[in-house]
């Protein structure tokens, strides 16, 4: 079915026949109420009617992702990568399976590579297509990786978005900007940050933010105090 | 398809929106509406890339006038009308038809800690051999399908390198559209920014994505 068919098919239904082809007021969501609190509230509503979602189910997806996965899991895959080269060695080779062997698989993180920025080379990650991100290693996205200005800029003007951050990086250091056009998630590990040495993995995964394995924030040794 | 999801490049969305200490979600109803797309995911009437496509169809004016989750109940409630699991009728009244029987959802509450840690791959075997090695130098198609497509118009008609190759993995387009998984293999590309943006570009920088093999051929 092409994409011209499915859109008909999905307005067959409702007898609202229009003479031109900006229909889009007229498509099935254009049904729900206009507040998205009321419009959110209504569609559970019916689904929870029609026995289509177990609202308890809603309720374990809400507390995973609003407890249980986080970018906590991706800075003990960082720290550790810091501290044990064959685990850095393994997570360079194959990512997913270095990083599910620390238990965190599955939804939006099934196939994972890591990439490792050092003074030379700078990586950072965006989605310009949708919001592509690893949700097993580092939870929900943040509301600036899904805005439009990051979308539309990180590949045009990665320096001027690095700014906006307070990152400066000195001209002889080269951006890479990694899109993720396909199912594949790619993690940044940071640079350790100078001062650390004895530091054990534990207290070194405290310095390790979520904004440090997209790209957009370089680690010092007072990092990651503020976050969750 | 060239619609306006498709954003890389674009100029004039103002700074990027920094929040310090940002919650996980904004409002209870961002965390329902994230919750309620993942369990009906579970109905298996779609797939990622039909559910991507039903975001992308939103119509521009419309898609930049929501906000990130209200685009994923719009679409959602699109999808669920086309696949025959609500009624626009019973969107309209938020109650169920007359005489419709209670289901049984497919995803409860034990059910999702393995679902989630279990996700989708969509890696695959296939026959063919991969037509490109690392190194080898391509250039992207040219092409305009409007249907759905996972290669962005900043980045067709453009010479890059394959700098890796995933394996094969599950082609959107083909999944999108119902037609099958219809598997290729998968390479990142790298582009110099030069070659994407011209002169005024860094030319030390770079940006890399994931290309299907049919969107490539030698160069």
């Amino acid at each position: 079915m092409d994409d011209h068919k499915e859109r008909e098919h999905s307005h067959s239904g409702h007898g609202h026949g229009h003479g031109h082809g900006h229909d889009e007021h007229d498509a099935p969501h254009s049904h729900l109420p206009s507040d998205p609190a009321l419009r959110v509230k209504a569609l559970e509503t019916l689904l929870v009617d029609k026995g289509l979602v177990d609202p308890a189910a809603l309720d374990a997806l809400i507390e995973t992702y609003e407890h249980k996965i986080g970018p906590r899991n991706g800075a003990k895959v960082v720290a550790k990568a810091w501290c044990d080269p064959d685990f850095k060695a393994w997570l360079l080779r194959d990512a997913t399976a270095a990083i599910a062997s620390l238990g965190f698989t599955g939804r939006q993180g099934e196939h994972m590579v890591a990439v490792e920025n050092s003074a030379a080379l700078h990586n950072m990650v965006v989605c310009t297509l949708c919001s592509c991100y690893p949700w097993s290693v580092l939870g929900i996205p943040p509301v600036w990786y899904k805005s439009e200005a990051y979308r539309s800029r990180a590949v045009i003007d990665p320096r001027g978005v690095l700014s906006e951050f307070g990152v400066t990086l000195p001209e002889t250091a080269a951006v890479k900007v990694w899109d993720s056009t396909a199912e594949v998630r790619y993690l940044v590990i940071p640079q350790r940050p100078e001062g650390t040495d004895g530091l054990n993995e534990e207290q070194l995964a405290e310095l390790v933010t979520r904004n440090s394995m997209i790209g957009t924030e370089l680690l010092s040794a007072d990092s990651g105090s503020e976050q969750p | 398809m060239n619609n306006i999801h498709d954003m890389g490049g674009m100029q004039g969305f103002g700074a990027i929106p920094i929040e310090e200490n940002e919650p996980v979600f904004h409002s209870e109803w961002e965390a329902k509406a994230m919750a309620i797309t993942v369990a009906m995911g579970a109905w298996g009437r779609w797939n990622i890339d039909a559910s991507r496509h039903a975001r992308e169809r939103l119509a521009p004016q419309e898609y930049l006038n929501l906000t990130y989750y209200e685009r994923w109940i719009a679409a959602l409630a699109d999808l669920m009308v086309d696949r025959g699991l609500v009624t626009v009728s019973e969107l309209q009244s938020g109650k169920p038809d007359g005489g419709a029987t209670t289901a049984q959802p497919p995803l409860t509450a034990d059910k999702v800690a393995a679902v989630l840690a279990r996700g989708g791959p969509v890696l695959r075997e296939i026959d063919t051999a991969p037509r490109f090695k690392i190194g080898d130098s391509v250039r992207t198609a040219r092409d305009n399908p409007d249907g759905h497509t996972r290669l962005p118009r900043y980045a067709r008609g453009r010479q890059g390198v394959i700098t890796l190759h995933h394996g094969a993995h599950v082609f959107p387009d083909s999944n999108a559209k119902g037609l099958g998984e219809a598997p290729q293999h998968l390479y990142a590309v790298t582009f110099n920014a030069t070659e994407l943006w011209g002169r005024h570009a860094s030319a030390k920088d770079s940006v890399t994505l994931d290309a299907w093999e049919s969107y490539l051929e030698p160069a």
